[in-house]
């Protein structure tokens, strides 16, 4: 016993945990690296997570694709209608006050949600387990599904991954001198109407990714990513959106404290997240990685 | 938010008659409207009338993006709910427990939302409702997914008996009514010209000597409590207090209405409640086609009609409505 709680609730807990926080990380990496760029809190994030999973789910349906294809396929594909939701919708927006865009996207999320919800009600569509990730291993104190952990390993890999691009390669450094002023890096020759449309894409595909690895555990749902996002925006405000290393870390850190809170304090799971933001307001209103304006 | 297409409302000669003109017919219009249309659809009409002229003057006047703004219409709606069924209160003083509840919400999270600007206040007040959703669901007087059911009408001040359609539909035009020049009156005030002048440029005015954010805060606090004083109506009226309201959703629907009649217009709220309800009703029976209708809507009015109806209106009559 740990603090009166027997170490398997506990350890269960703090792995699921551990996987919220994976999705937290990616998700919010997403908006962040979306945000850097254009400027827009992109509020069609849920959805596309939802369509990343509803992919995955229509390959081995219909095409008989498994997950390792799903996983390579659908953030290819979901990026892909991004770029153009991109190239024909936001465009429009960015000489506008910031508000539009998360109108728009807003706007663009309730669309594509209902569509779903016509299509496949709002019960969810199971998604078989890929065969090689079934089961899972003793640890001696608990025990550990393998599927969960490569969630965990993967979702960290690909940060990061996006970190090392972004921070370290020629390619991120366009981008993040484009953040900073992007007239100047045009002025340089770079293409740079061309780099938003593919920021956005890789923003949206990676919402897509978190989509396919979240369809085993949950089920694929229409309204999976409704309320995800507004947890995800509170993640946000709390790391502030200017460091990538700051989003993976308050990502996990947060669902690691969700997950705590239903061991000691069950009625407060749904809220800990939000009242953690509202400290954070209170004490550093910049966030907690994030530079004051 | 910056609504630099939508028309100045600078007190110019004449403004002020034919905003008077339109507010007569407008009253005139409500007032017959109950012996031709259904009057429970105009009272639901009427109570988010209300509420999306209550989220105007945060947006449209302050340029503060709420889109949290459910939390304060569902809970003054449990809050005049439960004290209408449950402590047996008069419907006056189960309305006002709940406009104050709610003003008393917009305290705490306005002082917490203005800390940050733009995106950022929008994310936290949805935030914050979202986590006031959760209280509600999970709260025992709340009555979780059934709602509050049941609430009694009872009589007005002991003497209108609201239990009889008519009283009942007048009462709340008179409710809306009194919302409606009270924002008026503060729009038009020295303190709405200061929130404007925030809302264009809040380092000037911080540098002219006005403390922005005590400005926002009250002008967030009172758009809160007239949103609890439309949800409290509006649970007075339909009896029924339940998570419709507090969900993000309801949010949504008044950023919807607002932003299809035109931000910062007077009168544009109230035609864009009017519109959104009216599809609803017809929409009801297709299911969550109305979501697909409604974010349609969303998408056109950012993309090509920003200014909304009474905008487009103002712009053609080249007068502020």
């Amino acid at each position: 016993m740990i603090l009166g709680i027997p170490p398997q609730a506990l350890f269960g807990q703090l792995l699921i945990g551990l996987i919220n926080g994976a999705f937290y990380a990616m998700l919010s990496l997403g908006l962040s690296v979306i945000f850097g760029l254009l400027n827009i809190i992109n509020f069609t994030h849920g959805a596309q997570y939802m369509m990343g999973a509803f992919v995955a789910y229509f390959l081995l349906q219909y095409a008989g694709l498994g997950y390792w294809w799903a996983l390579l396929l659908a953030p290819v594909a979901v990026g892909l209608l991004g770029m153009l939701m991109e190239r024909f919708l936001l465009k429009w927006l960015y000489s506008l006050d910031h508000l539009y865009g998360l109108l728009l996207t807003f706007g663009l999320g309730l669309m594509i949600q209902g569509l779903f919800r016509n299509q496949f009600g709002s019960s969810g569509l199971p998604y078989v387990m890929p065969a090689e990730l079934t089961g899972g291993r003793n640890l001696g104190f608990m025990v550990l599904p393998n599927y969960r952990a490569w969630v965990v390993v993967f979702s960290l890999a690909l940060c990061l991954g996006t970190w090392f691009v972004i921070e370290r390669t020629k390619l991120g450094s366009y981008l993040r001198a484009a953040t900073e002023n992007p007239a100047l890096v045009q002025a340089f020759g770079i293409n740079v109407p061309r780099m938003i449309t593919l920021t956005y894409g890789f923003g949206v595909a990676l919402a897509a990714v978190a989509g396919v690895l979240a369809a085993p555990i949950y089920q694929v749902n229409p309204l999976m990513g409704a309320d995800l996002i507004i947890v995800v925006f509170a993640v946000v405000v709390i790391g502030g959106m200017g460091s990538i290393i700051g989003s993976v870390v308050t990502g996990f850190g947060l669902g690691l404290i969700e997950g705590l809170t239903k061991v000691f304090y069950p009625e407060a799971s749904n809220t800990v997240i939000f009242v953690i933001m509202a400290l954070v307001l209170l004490v550093k209103p910049a966030g907690l990685f994030g530079r004051a304006q | 938010m910056a609504v630099s297409e939508a028309p100045a409302a600078v007190a110019e000669p004449g403004t002020v008659r034919h905003q008077a003109v339109v507010f007569v017919l407008m009253v005139a219009a409500f007032a017959v409207a109950p012996f031709v249309v259904y009057p429970v659809f105009l009272m639901k009409a009427l109570c988010f009338a209300l509420f999306a002229c209550a989220f105007n003057l945060l947006i449209g006047y302050g340029g503060l993006l709420s889109f949290g703004h459910a939390a304060y219409l569902g809970a003054a709606g449990y809050l005049s709910a439960h004290a209408a069924k449950v402590w047996g209160w008069p419907p006056e003083l189960a309305i006002l427990t709940g406009t104050l509840g709610a003003a008393a919400l917009g305290v705490v999270i306005g002082a917490l939302a203005i800390r940050r600007q733009g995106i950022y206040f929008a994310m936290i007040t949805l935030a914050l409702a979202q986590m006031l959703y959760f209280f509600f669901l999970q709260a025992p007087f709340t009555g979780g997914e059934d709602g509050i059911q049941g609430v009694p009408r009872g009589t007005l001040l002991g003497v209108i008996d609201l239990r009889q359609t008519l009283p009942l539909y007048f009462t709340v035009l008179a409710i809306f009514l009194a919302g409606f020049l009270l924002i008026y009156r503060t729009i038009h005030s020295p303190f709405g010209q200061v929130l404007k002048a925030i809302r264009e440029n809040e380092p000037r005015a911080l540098s002219l000597g006005y403390a922005a954010d005590q400005y926002k805060l009250i002008a967030f606090v009172l758009s809160a409590g007239l949103s609890g004083l439309a949800g409290s109506t509006k649970a007075i009226v339909f009896q029924l207090a339940s998570l419709t309201d507090v969900h993000w959703t309801m949010s949504g629907e008044v950023v919807l209405m607002t932003l299809l009649g035109g931000l910062g217009t007077v009168f544009g709220p109230v035609v864009g409640a009017v519109i959104v309800v009216t599809l609803e009703t017809y929409l009801a029976q297709l299911g969550a086609w109305v979501t697909v209708v409604q974010g349609g809507i969303f998408v056109v009015c950012v993309l090509a009609f920003r200014r909304g109806v009474v905008g487009e209106l103002a712009r053609l009559l080249r007068k502020p409505l």
